[in-house]
Order: structure tokens, then sequence, then C-alpha cells
């Protein structure tokens, strides 16, 4: 056995030429994650194939070591490890849910290498750790962009259904925080399990509830699919709210663009990139990424992959800029990082904030016959 | 003779650990090394219940998730340092595995499959559900066990993985020496005597349903304390510890090895550990392997790795 693993990291070593910069990856590209972490992974793929062809960071070609933890934080823990210890990488990218991040990032911390996670959780980077940036916003920031809208149009009182998965539990949680802040009170406070078929029960006792003014739905996967569907079958005439979870074209398939109809959600310049501005700051990335990433999978692109997208964006603009690979250079180059467009959001990092991003990044969406549009 | 089959597992399995890191090309492998040894410590629970005690469960994983959780939650609620709260999980994980098997285990057959089942997919929601203390699927941090520091202090300074590596190792030697023990002493012999056949052990007047439980119990410690110790070294636990395929994942280990068998336990935790990292480079077809692996060994090797090369070599050498 010692020898099977001997000649596997011999293999892994022998592939090396002389100057290149090793980028590690533990992304969720198989397990229940998959629909996050399959774009993801092959965004870096393709984004390294392109960087190499035109010559790399500084003539350095790119290496990327990536594994697939599968969703598990344990796995997840191991490669990063791995990664560290054994692909000497220079920095990491990864961690699709937000238990994979936490883990690996116990291992960068005490690596001190940089890590940028494409999981939404806040505790990611607050409190600031010193290496660890993350690229997708938080639920929180969700919350806040859905409340506003709320505001403009004068509900004040609503109805939640949440699904008890990480993601729309966070969220949850995060809304029912942030609602008084916004005059918006939650009258009604379901769940559903993600596994659920029908949600028809706790939509129906929302309808029952006097003086609910709209939904909002915060989850992920084919939950939100469902209620979409059961809200239209119960004939709910109110103003209808999504999370960002479901930002992608699957989502208006999976609940069909009839159902779909009216749905609003804070959603990514990606979502809408045909309708963005022509001189809007993130018009040239979010072109670019698209015709990419769909002349190459022959699949519509989604905002979890834009999340890997801008990891791969910030850290090697951080590493040309610092002319070196060496972890604090690039970890100090990333906190200097100003008016960086992603298909995400203009990035904007400080020792003090390692998200980057503020509200400006989410656009709210409305569906309309079967398509994405801007609502402002 | 017999003894020395004994000295002789325990003796390889010293060896093994103490010079298996002069071979290490890098860090990493002190990691794999140590998640073998915390894998194999559940596995040879899983040998005393089902090898020795002819009990099957399949919600093992739920006292994994216990002895995990009381390192996470203990320290920061009680106040109790992780070293306390790993014997404090085991002892949870002890009464709950009383408390469950004390009625089921005096049914006949294979009644405490089912209610091992239901047992550790209800302490899987629990941790899911109940975000006010555990934080819910995301999963919560582990206070440091600080053992590292001590030595440190010492003189003995370790790097984590190395540290991890030979501390998971000493209580894995602990934990196989005690299971070697047991199965020597007059209730290890019992329980064999109840797996060859239950009738005839009841008619020796033995109190089988006693005897159950008591390696039902034990083997909840096992796995308690093999959760605890991965979220030590973790240092970050989520739910996913007490799933149900990590349940499924304990009896595989088990079974691949030789499930009356501790060399088997630690060979079956040492192969399914490290086949995903070496199959990493074929990542999709890693279930393919890991299923053509059971199936070959459940038809050519029907006791498991272990036991039945070592009747090859005893055969031949009649």
């Amino acid at each position: 056995m010692k020898t099977f693993l001997t000649t596997t990291a011999l293999i892994a070593l022998a592939l090396p030429a002389l100057a290149e910069i090793r980028i590690g990856a533990s992304i969720s590209a198989t397990g229940p994650a998959a629909f996050l972490g399959d774009p993801q992974h092959k965004t870096l793929e393709m984004l390294v194939e392109d960087l190499n062809a035109k010559g790399g960071i500084n003539g350095e070609q790119i290496v990327l070591v990536a594994y697939d933890d599968g969703g598990d934080p344990n796995k997840a823990r191991t490669f990063a490890t791995r990664l560290v210890e054994d692909d000497e990488v220079v920095a990491i990218i990864g961690g699709t849910t937000t238990g994979t991040t936490m883990s690996i990032l116990a291992v960068t911390e005490e690596a001190q290498i940089p890590f940028i996670s494409l999981a939404g959780a806040i505790d990611i980077v607050k409190p600031v750790k010193p290496f660890t940036f993350k690229t997708p916003h938080t639920d929180r920031m969700a919350c806040q962009k859905i409340f506003e809208d709320m505001q403009k149009n004068g509900i004040t009182r609503i109805g939640m259904i949440s699904g008890t998965d990480g993601f729309g539990a966070s969220m949850q949680a995060q809304c029912k925080d942030v609602a008084p802040d916004y005059g918006i009170e939650i009258i009604a406070d379901e769940t559903y399990d993600p596994k659920d078929a029908d949600m028809t029960a706790q939509l129906t006792k929302i309808k029952g509830t006097e003086g609910v003014q709209a939904i909002l739905n915060p989850g992920f996967g084919q939950g939100p699919s469902i209620v979409t569907r059961n809200v239209r079958q119960l004939a709910i005439d109110l103003p209808f709210y999504q999370s960002h979870g479901v930002a992608s074209d699957g989502f208006i398939e999976l609940a069909g663009a009839e159902a779909a109809e009216g749905v609003r959600l804070p959603g990514t310049a990606l979502l809408v990139a045909g309708l963005l501005a022509a001189d809007d700051p993130q018009k040239p990335v979010v072109d670019a990424y698209k015709a990419m990433f769909e002349a190459k999978t022959g699949t519509p692109v989604s905002t979890f992959g834009g999340y890997a997208h801008d990891a791969f964006l910030i850290l090697t603009d951080a590493m040309a800029r610092a002319g070196s690979t060496e972890p604090a250079a690039v970890r100090d180059a990333i906190e200097a990082t100003a008016g960086l467009a992603g298909t995400t959001g203009i990035y904007t990092f400080s020792p003090e904030d390692h998200l980057g991003l503020d509200l400006s990044a989410f656009r709210m969406l409305e569906i309309q016959g079967g398509k994405w549009t801007l609502v402002e | 003779m017999r003894m020395t089959a004994k000295s002789a597992t325990l003796l390889a399995l010293v060896i093994l650990i103490a010079l298996a890191p002069v071979f290490f090309p890098s860090g990493f492998y002190y990691r794999v090394g140590a998640l073998v040894f915390v894998n194999a410590l559940a596995v040879i629970g899983i040998v005393i219940l089902t090898g020795w005690a002819g009990q099957v469960s399949l919600g093992h994983a739920g006292f994994a998730g216990i002895g995990a959780y009381a390192c996470a939650l203990a320290p920061v609620h009680w106040g109790i340092h992780p070293a306390l709260a790993v014997l404090l999980g085991a002892a949870i994980s002890a009464v709950l595995a009383w408390l469950v098997g004390r009625p089921i285990l005096r049914l006949k057959g294979y009644y405490l499959g089912v209610a091992s089942l239901g047992m550790g997919i209800l302490i899987a929601m629990v941790l899911n559900n109940e975000r006010w203390l555990t934080r819910g699927p995301d999963g919560i941090e582990v206070p440091e066990l600080g053992l590292r520091a001590v030595l440190k202090d010492a003189g003995l300074d370790l790097s984590n993985g190395q540290f991890w590596y030979f501390f998971c190792g000493i209580v894995l030697i602990l934990g196989a020496w005690l299971a070697l023990n047991l199965r020597d002493s007059a209730t290890g012999r019992a329980l064999r005597a109840l797996h060859g056949s239950e009738v005839a052990a009841r008619t020796v007047g033995m109190d089988v349903a006693r005897l159950k439980l008591h390696a039902f119990v034990i083997s909840a410690v096992y796995a308690s304390i093999s959760g605890s110790l991965l979220a030590l070294q973790n240092k970050f636990i989520t739910p996913d510890v007490a799933g149900f395929m990590h349940s499924v994942e304990m009896v595989t280990m088990a079974v691949l090895g030789g499930v009356g068998s501790v060399a088997g336990a630690i060979f079956g935790a040492a192969v399914l550990t490290l086949l995903p990292q070496l199959l990493t480079i074929f990542a999709e077809y890693e279930q393919l392997v890991l299923g053509l692996v059971m199936v070959l060994v459940m038809i050519f090797l029907r006791e498991g790795v272990v036991p039945s090369i070592l009747r090859k070599i005893r055969g031949s050498g009649e």
C-alpha cells in the first residue's frame, strides 16, 4: 500500500515543469451540492486553460490541482491537507458549501495560505480571518435586497416558507434578524424538508393567515420549484419572492414558466447578461464568461459557476499585481483589490472586509414569460 | 499459542504505527493515517457487536455523532474540558445504547438492526434541526484539545498532523488491546458461543439478552470515542458524522476486513479510507471500484480479507 501511495505521489510530482503556479481546489462536483459544484469545477478548468494559453501569470503557467469532496466536510479537510502538504499549492479555491468551507479554512489558516471560498454564510469572513476570503454575497444581503424591494412596494407583513437545509435555515434566521430594520413583520413562518414533494399544507396555512402581503421562500435545490408550483395551484395571488439560491435557468424549467411568472428574486448580473446597459462596468466580464462557458460546456451559465470565476479572477489578479506567489504577498494584494468587476459584483477588499461586495452587487430580477428581466 | 496471536496482532500494530511515518513522502499522510485510526476504532466496536455477538447495527454513526457533538458543545455550554467531554459523550452513548438495547435485545433475530437504524436517523435529525444548540446542517466549531500545546511546552514540538497521527494511533492500540482482552475473557467466550448458537448458549445457562446488551453498549462507546477524536482533530463538525452513510461505511469496513477479527477491522478501515485518496484521479469511478472490491471480497473471501488470508497461510503451512 505504501508503494501505491508513493507512486501516486510521484506521478503527481512528475507532471510539473519548471516555472509554474500551483493552485488547489476542493469542490463538491458530485454529491448533494453537485448542482453548485459542477459548474464551479468546469469553470476553473476552463479558466486555467484559457489563462495558460494567454501566457499565464507574469509568464508562469498555472497548474490546477482539483479534488471532488462530494460535499463531505471531513473529506474536504483531508483534501485541503493534501493540497497544502502534498501538492504544495500556493492558494486554494473552493468550499462549495459552508460546511466544507469551514473545514478547509481551519487548514489554510494554520498553513497561512490564501483561501477563497465559494460558499454563502457570513461566518466564513466574520470575524475576519487573515487568509480567508469569499466571493458570493451573504444570505443576509439577499434578505436586505428583498426587503428593500418590499419596502418600495409598501409591503410590511409577510409570510415565510423556508427549507430546513443549511442554506434555507441560515437565510431564514438572517431574514428574521434583519426584517425589523426594514419595518417588515414576519407573521407566518413555515418550514419544509428539502426532500418534501408537496408544500401545500404550509402554504395553505400562510394563505389563511390574516394580513399576509407577500411570501418569501429561502431555499435551494428542487424545494423552491415545488413551492412555486404549489403557490400557483393554490391560486395565492400575492407577490412571491425567491432567494438567490435558485438564480438559474434550471429553476424556471423545473417550476414551469407559467408557475414562475412574476416571481422576484435577487440575482447577479450574469443571469441578465443580455439586458445589461452598454456602459455597465460588469458587462464585459459577464459577456466574456458567459460566451466562453456556454461554448465550452454547451450548458447555460449559473450564478454558482460565476462564484468560481470571480475567485479565480481575484486570485490571479492579486498574484499578477504582487509579482510573486508568496502567500502573505498574495493575501496583501487581494486585500488591496479595488473596483475589480466580476460576474457576481464589483469587488473592493480591505484588511477589515474579506467579502468585498455591497448590496449593489444584487439586481432585483423578475421572471416574465419564462425569462429573467431587470426590475430597476 | 493463543496468547501469541493476540500479542502478535498488538505488536504488529505498534510497529506499523511507529514505523509507517518513516515512509511518508509528505505531512499529508499523517492526516490519512489519523483518519484510518479513527475509523478503525469505530470498526473494532462493530467487530465486537457483529463479529462476536452476532448483532447488526445500522445506526452506529449516531453514537459517533453524540461523541462528536459532546466535544463541540460541552466545553462551550458547561465549561467542561474537551478531554472530559470525550468521556461525557461516551457515557451518554453508553446510556442511550443501554436504553435502546435493553428492550430490543430480548427479542431474537435482527430487530436491533431496525431499531438502531431508526435511532441513528433520529440523532442525525436532532443534530440537523435543533439549530439553537447544534447550529444545524452548516456545522459547528470544536474547541482545541490543548494537549499539543502541553507537549510543546514539555519540549515535544509536533505538527498538527503528526500529533493527531500518534494520538489516534495510541488510542487505537489501547482500543485494540481492550477488545482483544475482552475476546479472551469469559464474556468474550460467551459472546462467541452465543454467536455460534444462541439456543445452545441459552441451554448452558447464559443470560443471552444481557450479553448482547453488553456488546452493544461497548461498541457504542467505541463509536462515540471515534466520533470525538474526529471532531477534535477536524476542529469543525457537521451532522454528516451521524448520517446513515457513515453507519453503512462502518459496517462495510468491518465486513471487508473480516467481521470477526480486530486485525481485519483495522485492515478494512485502512483500505476504505485510503482507496478514495488513491482514486482521486478517477473520482467518477470511485463508487464503482468500491462496489467491485466489495463484491469480489464477498465472493472469494467470504470471511473478510484478513481471516481468509490467515486461513490460507495456516492451511498451506500444515
